[in-house]
């Protein structure tokens, strides 16, 4: 080891808490980056290769009825690679464990080959046999969350007919890898089941024999979808076809690619922010001590070194700082990475989810913060080289404060230490700005999570207490007469009935469209409500439509527009209809209608859907019994299990996130706080000591000190606390899609914590710097100029 | 003339730095008394302990043996909060290299002695006392050594100290500026009846003292008292 070599190390341990605090935010910042770039690649890479090994088709064409024979022409269609014809059904399974029955989708597939698409990945067991109509293959998720095991028989009612099943295995499918109760947006493994069984089977169940309804399509490369849709609408439409749709409107697909695109945004947006802010304190950090160093790079000079030899031996400090750093934050990155994917893991069903690194992400973050630091060094470096090595060698002259101006004095109120204070912000104001610009972000961070989760809160208040005050909500097997409304509210425990319409529908608005539904509603319903963003009722009459929020901004439509609705049941009416309001909304993006009116244009007056219950809660599991005996009933869901679900899925995700946040901005102050109080002591040792000889006690001493610290932080709450308001409002909008819809509310609380939290990392650096400022050797510091 | 009580009183003082062989004796046991209102000139070569005694005269170092008294209270066996007190209340200090606040103007640095001392001066008065009062309003880094000198008396009189505790005052300066500074201590001195210490190399400064103290390893070799001190301005350097 060279003499130099031995110096950096000695070096390196002398400032080894500073070299610290630089090394974790900046492992925060390429934490940030490996974790989340290595999430996108994860997700998306997993996605593909699932998609490619299971042919999980690009669209998708419902029908009502259509021959087999059919489905020679949609894969003679121009564009189609592949097609496939299965029978999708609605079923319900009944456990004994549960007074409502779970919701779930009953799909075949071919009796003796393979599906030529949307084949299914086994996880255990084995696969049903064609020639036992009983053996069904299930969800594994769904069966896990009960218990269930191959084996096991289950209870369901497709069509109307009990059906006394096997399960013969456990599967998963590109096509579930997000998993939702039909009309809730948050999976729950419990209350969702798909059902896999044989072509022979399931045609019998259904009335399908010879028939399919749904076609699969996959399309040769560089085709356009929606060519191969107007085809398939074309050639569907004597069939029953309710239009093709391609992946991008999957169900599952859709959640998925929300998430990928929002964590590709955000990947994009905050490691910056850290990598920047480490940057810049490496700089200062390093530029300060290239300057301190000033007297040993004069005497380096003076023995011969040359330039490039000093340069070098600083450069190396830098990368060490910047390499331990890195290395870190790829470690975290790794690691924190890998719990989150577990947290996927809950949500979408992949088969294996292993985290990737993503080496381009993690090469950036390591040149990036090598880079800035090495400029900050290189600039002290080549002031200190354009000086003579005795120049070098002599102490530099007393700081000029000069640019800093007199203002200060002439604020008679203001003590000395006090102008002190100021003058050294005004000194070097670039360097203040940009401590507080770096605490401002990380307060800025955590309010921001914090009132994002806020708004979820809020989201789960609104929807669930708000808009709709139901306690359960009962799906028909058909749309019903209102008559079936009378039955139920004779029912004993039920205490409020309101029916619903619900018609899938394509809404068109110029170039936009939106695939979902009309929900027509009652006139003046208490349950389930349409209500303006000041919470008022908005009343529905005539042939008018109420867009939800979500809606209006995906279609760009307002109050006065006329929309093209496309209606995709029965006779398949297309229909004009005014816009007349804008709803609130959280969940999903619905439309709503008089239920009149709706049930007129579709040339169906007196029919519902749904019913909307209110039930005496000492009847309610009696209630639910007897619903599950009803023929005409396909499914009950209740609000407080979709609610649970809903509330499960805020704390694990974006409530973890909010301590992690929390966490990050305590770091950000602690490292920001704790470099600039070691560079001002490093800087001002000389004053200090100065101050407690002529009779300063130590407080009076650490407050010249760390009232800059204070001033900075205390600058950078009301920056942060704003900065904080746009990151939640840039959130809301990213998070919201046509999927959900998420307000930022103002909570006093978001901002206070936030507040508390940097404060804490101020304080505790504050402290751990004043330990030295007490003992500061007083005759040593007096002896020698700086 | 009747024999006042002395301002400082020290016995047995001994400073060691380090242990074992390495250790070093600052100070071997010394024994003084000094009067009020004096000019005591400390002479002695580096490491002969003059600097040592004056830093804990002034409250800046503690003795590992022995013990002193500033009018009759002990100073070694004063708390560090007491002798932060005892600094602001009774001490004015000048150093070699003049310890100012980058940060503040000549009169805020006085000012910033006269904002917590008991019974201060004007800082204009103070700095018109060193010949200052045209450039108050100047950053050190504005100002000459000797002015920079010249503010950290002023910054050290302010408070009407009863003793200015001087280390090398002249360290730093050319020889007429240095007679300059010294001629504002022994005004001082006579103005306001402060008890001034200089610790210094030049010996000359001896024909300015009341009483010169010479050093060397760590004890006192004489104590001369001067019967006819001579002015500053007409010392040979």
């Amino acid at each position: 080891m060279s003499t130099l070599d031995r110096k950096l190390s000695r070096d390196l341990w002398r400032m080894k808490g500073q070299a610290a605090a630089i090394a974790v935010v900046m492992a925060l910042g390429v934490m940030m980056q490996v974790m989340m770039a290595g999430l996108v690649v994860t997700l998306d890479e997993t996605r593909r290769g699932y998609y490619e090994r299971y042919r999980f088709a690009e669209v998708f064409a419902p029908v009502t009825r259509a021959p087999s024979h059919v489905l020679h022409q949609v894969a003679g269609l121009p564009g189609v690679a592949r097609a496939e014809g299965r029978i999708s059904g609605a079923a319900r399974i009944e456990l004994s464990d549960r007074a409502v029955p779970v919701a779930a989708q009953a799909l075949s597939l071919p009796d003796h080959a393979e599906p030529a698409l949307n084949a299914i990945r086994l996880q255990q067991g084995r696969l049903f046999d064609p020639g036992a109509p009983e053996e069904v293959v299930l969800l594994d998720t769904f069966a896990a969350a009960h218990g269930l095991r191959p084996g096991d028989a289950l209870q369901v009612v497709m069509n109307g007919a009990r059906r006394s099943l096997r399960i013969t295995g456990l599967a998963r499918s590109p096509e579930f890898l997000y998993a939702a109760a039909p009309g809730e947006m948050v999976p729950d493994d419990a209350r969702y089941a798909v059902l896999w069984m044989s072509q022979t089977s399931l045609s019998a169940s259904f009335d399908m024999k010879g028939a399919y309804s749904e076609f699969l399509v996959t399309l040769t490369r560089g085709t356009d979808p929606r060519g191969v849709i107007e085809a398939l609408d074309h050639l569907l439409k004597p069939w029953g076809g309710s239009g093709a749709y391609d992946r991008e409107d999957q169900f599952s697909h859709r959640f998925v690619s929300e998430e990928i695109n929002g964590l590709r945004d955000t990947a994009a947006a905050i490691p910056p922010v850290f990598l920047g802010i480490a940057a810049f304190l490496l700089n200062i950090v390093i530029a300060r001590m290239v300057q301190a160093e000033r007297e040993e790079i004069g005497l380096l000079k003076a023995f011969g070194y040359r330039g490039s030899e000093i340069g070098g031996h600083y450069l190396k400090l830098v990368l060490a700082i910047a390499v331990a750093g890195a290395l870190l934050g790829a470690l975290l990155g790794i690691l924190s990475g890998r719990a989150m994917v577990q947290l996927y893991l809950h949500f979408y069903k992949f088969p294996f989810l292993v985290f990737r690194l993503d080496p381009g992400a993690l090469a950036l973050g390591l040149v990036v913060s090598v880079l800035a630091a090495a400029a900050g060094g290189a600039v002290v470096l080549r002031q200190i080289f354009a000086l003579h090595p005795a120049e070098a060698m002599r102490p530099p002259a007393p700081a000029d404060y000069r640019r800093a101006g007199r203002w200060a004095g002439a604020l008679k109120a203001l003590d000395q230490p006090t102008r002190m204070v100021l003058r050294r912000f005004t000194r070097t104001p670039f360097r203040m700005l940009g401590a507080v610009v770096g605490i401002t972000f990380g307060m800025g961070l955590s309010v921001g999570m914090l009132t994002i989760h806020a708004g979820f809160n809020q989201a789960v208040a609104l929807s669930f207490d708000v808009l709709d005050r139901s306690e359960a909500t009962v799906s028909f097997t058909h749309a019903v007469s209102q008559k079936t409304l009378l039955e139920l509210a004779r029912h004993p425990g039920v205490l409020r009935v309101e029916g619903a319409r619900s018609v899938p529908v394509v809404l068109r608005n110029g170039r936009r469209t939106h695939r979902g539904a009309i929900t027509g509603l009652p006139p003046d319903p208490e349950l389930l409500r349409a209500l303006t963003p000041d919470y008022i009722p908005i009343a529905l009459d005539g042939p008018g439509l109420v867009l939800s929020t979500a809606l209006a901004r995906k279609l760009k439509a307002q109050a006065g527009d006329v929309l093209t609705v496309e209606v995709r049941e029965g006779a398949q009416p297309a229909l004009r209809l005014p816009v007349t309001g804008v709803s609130e909304t959280v969940l999903g993006a619905p439309a709503y209608m008089a239920l009149e009116a709706l049930d007129r244009a579709l040339f169906e007056p007196g029919r519902i859907s749904s019913a909307a219950l209110r039930l005496d809660p000492a009847q309610a599991e009696a209630v639910q019994v007897w619903l599950r005996d009803q023929p005409v009933v396909a499914g009950v869901s209740l609000k407080s299990e979709a609610r649970d679900a809903f509330e499960r899925v805020m704390n694990q995700g974006t409530g973890a996130t909010r301590f992690i946040m929390a966490a990050v901005a305590f770091t950000i102050t602690f490292g920001i706080i704790y470099n600039a109080a070691r560079i001002a002591l490093a800087e001002r040792a000389h004053d200090l000591a100065s101050l407690r000889v002529i009779g300063f006690s130590k407080g009076e001493a650490a407050y010249v000190l760390l009232g800059e610290l204070g001033l900075v932080t205390l600058l950078a709450l009301p920056c942060g606390a704003f900065l904080g308001w746009g990151i939640a409002h840039m959130l809301a909008a990213a998070y919201s899609s046509d999927l959900y819809t998420i307000t930022v509310v103002f909570r006093p609380a978001a901002f206070g914590f936030a507040a508390l939290v940097v404060i804490s990392g101020a304080v505790l650096s504050g402290l751990l710097v004043k330990r030295d400022v007490d003992r500061a050797d007083l005759v040593a510091a007096l002896k020698t100029r700086d | 003339m009747p024999q006042q009580p002395p301002i400082y009183r020290v016995e047995g003082l001994t400073r060691v730095y380090g242990e074992g062989a390495s250790a070093v004796h600052a100070l071997r046991g010394v024994d003084l008394e000094l009067p009020p209102g004096e000019i005591t000139v400390l002479l002695g070569p580096s490491g002969s302990g003059k600097s040592t005694l004056l830093n804990i005269l002034g409250g800046l170092d503690r003795p590992s043996a022995g013990r002193a008294w500033f009018r009759g209270e002990e100073l070694t066996a004063m708390s560090d909060r007491a002798l932060t007190r005892y600094r602001r209340d009774n001490l004015g200090f000048v150093f070699q290299f003049y310890n100012l606040m980058p940060s503040l103007t000549a009169e805020e640095n006085v000012e910033l002695v006269t904002e917590i001392a008991r019974n201060p001066m004007d800082p204009a008065e103070a700095l018109a006392l060193v010949g200052l009062d045209t450039r108050k309003d100047h950053f050190p880094s504005q100002l000459s050594g000797g002015e920079q000198q010249r503010v950290a008396i002023a910054r050290a009189v302010a408070k009407r100290p009863d003793v200015l505790l001087c280390d090398e005052p002249t360290g730093a300066l050319d020889s007429a500026t240095g007679r300059e500074v010294l001629g504002v201590l022994q005004h001082l001195n006579r103005s306001l009846g402060s008890t001034v210490m200089i610790v210094t190399h030049a010996a000359a400064t001896a024909e300015m003292a009341d009483r010169v103290i010479r050093f060397t390893d760590g004890a006192i070799r004489s104590v001369e008292h001067n019967d006819a001190p001579r002015a500053a301005a007409e010392i040979e350097w």
